[in-house]
């Protein structure tokens, strides 16, 4: 497995310090050291709770290495700006999809999964999947 | 034929609205919302009023693809890509033409509703902004004044309404008797035409 082929993750969150935060708890139950970029894009660029596009252009362009960026998000206007952006077609790099996924479980199921080299399809999948663990 | 000053008129005319009804907006959007409806759509409208006379756009659809593109940049909540998605994509349904007949712009803007319903998921009676404007589409053909009428009837006739789309519907009942800030802020949208043709 080549590093530099590994599928990017993007958090968005209303929430800078929820994004970042998961982030945080998707690398560590990772493993450390894991070589997969993770990138928080949360809040608004003020600081406060929302929605940033820039912040999430920004963010998904950072991990971008050429295996395509994985985008979970949490509610409302993040899944809607997402969804926007990638309509709009030049945003955000080529090969980025939103992922259909719960936010906490499904970034850690991501990040694991493209920790092993796997491509991008496979890192959706994984992180879909996170939705079929029920808790009771 | 509406030109593109007809079109920067339009967005000139809804962003003065905004800052005049953005308090009322904000107000509507505490008792069912997160309270930023008003806010959220000022920072908006004032950064497309900027970008409108810095690039200076030259054909309809120009004016409204880079009105959209600036809402779902600065907005900072839902409406942002709603409203950036709609304006959008009724640009892009004009084309490059200089000049559009009321006709085109009707079809463009049925485009730019269908897109808004695809990306919320939203149909009419969920008590969204959808419900302004399906029915002010619906009534342009004749003419802008009915389509604000149909438009102010809309957003009026969500108050009723139980929420069934974003944040409103976790309150399920109790967002029944309150009028959608989302259909109110669609209403100033298409009252904007209306003041753009001097009516």
């Amino acid at each position: 497995m080549s590093d530099d082929k590994t599928v990017g993750i993007v958090l968005v969150s209303h929430s800078a310090e929820v994004a970042a935060s998961v982030a945080e708890l998707a690398k560590g139950l990772a493993g450390g050291g894991t070589s997969v970029l993770v990138a928080p894009a949360g809040g608004t660029e003020g600081g406060g709770l929302g929605t940033s596009a820039e912040l999430i252009a920004a963010a998904a362009a950072s991990v971008d290495r050429g295996a395509g960026v994985a985008v979970l998000t949490d509610l409302g206007s993040a899944v809607l700006t997402v969804k926007a952006l990638l309509a709009e077609g030049d945003e955000l790099p080529g090969n980025t999809r939103l992922v259909d996924a719960p936010f906490v479980e499904g970034a850690v199921a991501a990040v694991v999964t493209a920790a092993t080299g796997a491509d991008l399809a496979a890192v959706e999948a994984a992180a879909a999947e996170a939705y079929t663990y029920r808790k009771v | 034929m509406l030109d593109a000053d007809f079109f920067r008129r339009w967005m000139t005319a809804t962003a003065a609205s905004v800052e005049r009804e953005a308090e009322r907006l904000t107000a509507l959007d505490s008792p069912i919302g997160d309270a930023d409806h008003g806010s959220n759509l000022q920072r908006g409208f004032r950064a497309v009023t900027a970008t409108l006379e810095k690039e200076a756009p030259d054909t309809p659809g120009a004016v409204l693809t880079l009105t959209g593109r600036q809402l779902i940049s600065t907005v900072g909540g839902a409406s942002g890509p709603l409203y950036g998605t709609l304006l959008r994509r009724t640009g892009k349904a004009l084309g490059d033409a200089a000049e559009v007949s009321e006709e085109q712009l009707a079809g463009a803007l049925r485009a730019g509703v269908d897109a808004v319903m695809t990306l919320g998921g939203a149909a009419p009676g969920d008590k969204t902004m959808v419900d302004a404007l399906v029915p002010a589409v619906d009534a342009l053909a004749d003419g802008f004044t009915a389509a604000r009428a149909a438009a102010e009837q809309g957003a009026l006739a969500t108050t009723p309404m139980q929420a069934r789309k974003g944040r409103a519907s976790y309150l399920g009942e109790r967002s029944i008797g309150h009028q959608d800030p989302g259909a109110t802020s669609s209403a100033l949208l298409i009252a904007g035409l209306a003041e753009a043709n001097g009516e």
